[in-house]
């Protein structure tokens, strides 16, 4: 990306937050700052991940509580190149944003120098090839100790939220799992183990290596020989159980 | 534990009390014709050290049936068998020291002498017990009011945090610091509205400020506090912010304690219309009437949107100050329906003088 000496490409920016004033005064300290370029803004979260898809921006400026979806989710949706700065007044998420390893944390009120400190941040970053770890990610989209409430899912520019009550099972296929909603399945790169550990453990049991079900969707148990079995659920389609996710259904099923 | 052995402090003045207990004893051993005044001091003075403990036992037939709250004839029968055993036991135990110190050369012929003896003392021993048992009641009684008061203090703290957990809250940091940020992007683009957002920042905070003291404001002045508020919200979230009263005059004069509705206000612009890309209307309405003071806060929300932490703390704390005050008398329902947020609020309609 870097010309030659003094000429850098101009970095490209998106500013997301759902306040009109916040967005003014982010705008106008970027524009002020030397090879930054704003192209966006956006006032949601999915709009947020449209535009992100859209724009391919190089740094993204997040603010954490958002209609749609918040920041901790757009930025699970975002390609992993691009740099995310959290711009907030919430200063408890500060722990989680170093997690999901942001480029930055800025809180509000910010003076003009602060965000051309994140900005020079976020070119480092850039210069040094680094993104942000889909580990700490996973960290760092919940809260500890808390179960997952929904499952947000990117098609395309397209954003589905899945409540996690409604998501029937979920399949390991490669490096993604598909998500089975109301006789739907949406596809979403994670492993079947990060999902499963994220999930209620007292509603949703691995019951197979690459499979996982909800227990209130399971509508009974066929036996298919050799101690294994096959799930039926609710809406009639079937879940292969290895003889350990069997003795794991039994056990929660009392 | 008996709660004159739990502390030191009470055992010797318990101890000095028995005292004239050993003249009176002494005295019934040395009436005319019984015994020998040094065999009566020999005998009460371990005599009535002995039963000054053996008394203590009192204290569970007593903890036992307490005389409020209990039965006459189970009472009775179970305080007469004490007595009865006690009684005994000593009578016993004086015999015995009886038999011992007459085989001193000064105290010959005391076990024969002790003999004619036996029936008074076991008499004193009865009534002995009767005074025991009365003043194991006593203490009982002390103890008893002791505890009321304690937790009767423990409640008033109890009162006092929670209304002090709402002042503080009151001032959300948050609000606060969005605020700011709001006028910092105002101070440029539009200067007039910078300063009208510091003046009514100002006025919300001087108001919240002026509350803590009070133990009832009036609803008017609670609406007041929340249009403050509501006029700090709404440069930061613009058209989004929409707000509908419906208040009539005498509810607005009613008093309730202060910050009732503006921890809820501020819930539902928070965890309601700021959920939503397109806003909406908050309406809050009052009413009084049939003796009673009705509150009604609705906002929408997004059925789908993310969860925002913090959102029961102010509920509950509403609803605990409301318990406090009115007790039983209060009515408080918190109600997600499909796409939007119901709280109602009933109390005792309380009109100032």
């Amino acid at each position: 990306m870097t010309g030659p000496t003094g000429d850098v490409a101009p970095l490209k920016v998106l500013i997301v937050d759902d306040e009109e004033p916040a967005r003014a005064i982010l705008r106008r300290h970027l524009e002020a700052l030397p090879g930054v370029r704003v192209a966006g803004e956006c006032g949601d979260g999915f709009e947020a991940v449209r535009a992100a898809t859209a724009l391919s921006p190089d740094v993204v400026f997040l603010d954490i509580e958002m209609p749609k979806l918040d920041g901790f989710e757009v930025l699970e949706l975002l390609d992993r190149s691009i740099a995310p700065v959290f711009v907030t007044a919430y200063d408890e998420h500060a722990v989680r944003a170093f997690e999901v390893a942001a480029v930055d944390y800025v809180l509000k009120p910010f003076a003009a120098e602060r965000i051309a400190l994140a900005v020079d941040r976020a070119r480092a970053r850039r210069a040094a090839g680094t993104s942000v770890s889909p580990e700490g990610l996973k960290a760092a989209v919940r809260p500890a100790a808390t179960p997952l409430a929904r499952i947000v899912v990117r098609d395309g520019s397209r954003v589905h939220v899945i409540p996690a009550d409604r998501l029937d099972a979920a399949e390991a296929q490669d490096d993604y799992v598909a998500l089975k909603t109301e006789g739907r399945t949406y596809l979403k790169q994670q492993t079947l183990t990060s999902l499963a550990a994220a999930l209620d453990p007292a509603r949703f049991v691995r019951v197979h290596r690459s499979h996982l079900l909800r227990l209130d969707a399971l509508a009974r148990l066929e036996p298919l020989g050799a101690g294994s079995h096959v799930a039926v659920l609710a809406d009639g389609s079937r879940v292969p159980v290895s003889r350990e996710g069997y003795a794991r259904l039994r056990e929660k099923l009392g | 534990m008996h709660p004159i052995l739990a502390h030191r402090g009470r055992l010797l003045p318990y101890l000095a009390a028995c005292a004239p207990l050993i003249a009176i004893l002494t005295a019934l051993f040395a009436r005319p014709g019984a015994l020998f005044l040094g065999e009566a001091i020999a005998l009460a003075v371990p005599l009535t050290l002995a039963y000054a403990f053996m008394g203590l036992s009192a204290w569970y037939p007593c903890r036992q049936f307490p005389l409020n709250r209990s039965r006459l004839l189970p009472l009775v029968l179970t305080h007469a068998a004490a007595a009865g055993l006690l009684s005994a036991t000593w009578v016993g135990f004086a015999a015995l020291l009886a038999g011992a110190l007459g085989l001193l050369p000064v105290f010959t012929g005391l076990q024969a002498r002790f003999g004619t003896q036996a029936i008074a003392l076991f008499a004193s021993g009865v009534l002995l017990y009767l005074l025991a048992a009365a003043l194991n009641y006593v203490l009982l009684a002390l103890e008893a009011a002791s505890e009321a008061e304690r937790r009767e203090a423990e409640l008033a703290i109890l009162a006092r945090e929670a209304e002090l957990a709402v002042l503080k809250a009151q001032i959300r940091p948050h609000f606060l610091f969005n605020s700011l940020n709001s006028i910092a992007s105002l101070a440029a683009t539009d200067p007039p509205r910078a300063e009208q957002m510091c003046v009514r920042l100002g006025e919300f905070l001087r108001r919240s400020l002026a509350l803590g003291e009070k133990k009832s404001i009036s609803v008017g002045e609670e609406i007041e506090l929340s249009r403050a508020y509501l006029a700090v919200e709404a440069l930061r979230y613009g058209s989004r912010l929409e707000v509908e009263e419906d208040l009539d005059e005498r509810g607005q004069r009613c008093l309730v304690p202060p910050l009732l509705l503006q921890p809820l206000v501020e819930n539902a612009v928070r965890h309601g219309i700021a959920t939503r890309v397109e806003g909406g209307t908050l309406r809050v309405g009052v009413a009084c009437g049939a003796g009673r003071l009705r509150i009604l806060i609705e906002n929408p929300l997004d059925p789908e949107g993310p969860a925002r932490p913090g959102g029961g703390r102010g509920l509950a704390n509403v609803r605990q100050r409301l318990a406090a005050r009115y007790g039983e008398d209060a009515l408080f329902a918190a109600k997600r329906l499909a796409d939007r947020y119901l709280v109602v609020i009933s109390v005792p309609a309380e009109l100032p003088a």
